[in-house]
């Protein structure tokens, strides 16, 4: 039994059908890269998996349980998190506050030790800052943490989306486009930071469009074209597939393979 | 010297009762950046379950214990059955859905209950308290100290719990609160549980001076509007800094200039206020990136 399987899974808008009959799974501390041109379905098939939308056909199981179109929050508790690609961040709240959410389901104790301000909940408190604070850290977001998060550059708004995922000490990590508006530093630093997490046995699905970062760093490429899978494997493989070519990769291939 | 202390008595108690409406406009507010326009008939319905409650035999505290618990899950059902159904629909829509909800409910308890005006006794007695020539009820006291107590507990409760948090940051990002394992519909829930609550004791402190009927609402609705907007929407200091103010502003009109100018005078120094300061006294700016 894989940790997260993908079944069938389709949705359609109007008529149109934007993901159809989808299959893969992701095995702990794998890295699942999902490409395919603009429009392929790739952030459809992300959100009917992390429960922004509820599929019309299919599975989704995690960890041998049915959670198809569970709601977001429901996943979290169960070890699932993401990221998005047009980011979702406290903007009224600070960089370390935005990464304390993510401490959330770990902070919660009784209402009334809360309003009493006593020992436990403050010791609660108190985790979470120290883990948000490692976090950002790890992040590169360090320095930053006592800013509005509002005041951050795109790229490092990205990282703490990372690193506030990465609180909730997920299973699975799903991350749309996390190098997308960063420069090549930046994009080097997530790199190693998707690396880093994947190699501490978190499975992380990934949608990302620099090619090169997915070549080098992926286990298992899923290729989607007009929301069906047209290809799947190793990297190198899928970089040689014909229709993956035709459909997408284009020269990049090459380019990538070298 | 003493008329304007018992202007400004006056004033305090009314304003009281503007920043108990004006704190449930902020609940709800904050977990959904919804105006509930139906605030104003929980405070009527705190008033009139209470009233017809206790007519029916029960003792006092346990009519107004009845009243708060059903407009609490009034203010349950307007959620899930008026607010949830639409949701994504844009704010507007949502508001407009309150005033129909708020039309409704007007005229569920002008059959449920009748069109008379009614009151009943004051918690601790009718007799004035005579401070420096002028006089207050102790029922004011109870309304001034209701108010105080409840914006306290609210202030604890967004500042200090971590439900309290929740319900801020689903506010201002309801993905990224699903997203941290937030359950954002139970939030709107306990929101709406607690606005209403917090409208029905209101109503139930205050009718024993201002009397109640079926179509109190309206009005109580449109001045905590205005009190939540001149301290700032969204937060608990606000209206009750901006209760408290509207308050004076019309008792100290209508005891200086002349009663019909009351509700002029008060509006006039809100849309100043506004116009120089249009997040309110005590708004925070708030910015979205795209």
């Amino acid at each position: 039994m894989s940790l997260l399987e993908i079944q069938a899974l389709g949705i359609s808008f109007g008529g149109v059908r934007a993901v159809h009959d989808v299959n893969f799974s992701v095995e702990p501390g794998e890295i699942v890269s999902i490409i395919g041109p603009n429009g392929a379905g790739k952030t459809t098939l992300f959100n009917m998996i992390s429960g922004v939308y509820r599929p019309e056909t299919g599975r989704v199981v995690l960890s041998g349980e049915t959670v198809t179109g569970m709601e977001p929050f429901r996943l979290a508790k169960r070890g699932m998190s993401r990221t998005f690609q047009n980011l979702q961040i406290f903007q009224n709240m600070t960089v370390l506050e935005n990464a304390i959410t993510g401490f959330h389901l770990q902070e919660r104790g009784p209402v009334l030790a809360d309003l009493f301000n006593l020992p436990g909940s403050r010791r609660r408190a108190r985790l979470a800052e120290a883990g948000a604070r490692a976090l950002l850290a790890r992040v590169g977001l360090e320095r930053a943490a006592d800013r509005d998060a509002g005041s951050l550059s795109y790229g490092s708004l990205k990282r703490l989306e990372i690193a506030r995922a990465l609180a909730m000490q997920p299973k699975v990590l799903l991350l749309d486009e996390p190098a997308a508006g960063c420069n090549a530093v930046e994009t080097d630093e997530i790199d190693h930071l998707i690396a880093e997490v994947a190699a501490s046995g978190v499975a992380i699905l990934l949608v990302e469009h620099d090619m090169k970062m997915v070549m080098r760093i992926s286990n298992h490429i899923v290729v989607l074209d007009h929301g069906e899978k047209i290809a799947e494997g190793a990297p190198a493989e899928v970089s040689r597939n014909p229709e993956v070519i035709a459909a997408y990769l284009g020269t990049e291939a090459e380019n990538a393979d070298g | 010297m003493s008329e304007l202390l018992q202007f400004v008595f006056s004033g305090i108690t009314v304003g009281a009762v503007y920043a108990l409406v004006a704190l449930g406009f902020t609940i709800i507010f904050n977990a959904s950046g919804v105006v509930n326009f139906a605030q104003g008939e929980f405070v009527m319905l705190g008033g009139m379950i209470t009233v017809f409650a206790h007519a029916a035999g029960l003792p006092l505290p346990l009519a107004a214990l009845i009243a708060i618990v059903v407009t609490a899950a009034v203010g349950v059902a307007l959620n899930r059955l008026a607010i949830e159904p639409a949701r994504g629909a844009p704010v507007v829509s949502l508001i407009i859905i309150t005033i129909g909800a708020s039309i409704f409910i007007r005229g569920a308890s002008q059959l449920i209950f009748d069109k008379q005006i009614h009151s009943f006794p004051a918690f601790s007695g009718d007799d004035p308290i005579h401070v420096l020539g002028a006089t207050i009820l102790m029922q004011s006291l109870w309304v001034i100290g209701g108010a105080l107590a409840v914006f306290a507990g609210l202030w604890l409760f967004f500042t200090k719990t971590l439900l309290g948090r929740a319900v801020l940051a689903t506010s201002n990002n309801r993905m990224a609160a699903q997203l941290v394992g937030i359950n954002t519909k139970f939030v709107m829930t306990l929101s709406f549980a607690l606005s209403a609550a917090i409208g029905a004791f209101g109503g139930v402190l205050v009718t024993p001076i201002t009397l109640t009927a079926y179509d109190v609402g309206l009005a109580l609705a449109l001045k905590g509007f205005a009190a939540a907007m001149l301290g700032g929407m969204g937060n608990p200091k606000g209206a009750l800094v901006g209760g408290l103010l509207l308050g004076l502003l019309e008792a100290l009109t209508a005891g200086y200039l002349s009663s019909q100018y009351k509700d002029a005078a008060a509006f006039v120094i809100i849309l100043a206020v506004l116009f120089f300061m249009p997040q309110g006294l005590f708004g925070r700016k708030s910015t979205d990136r795209v």
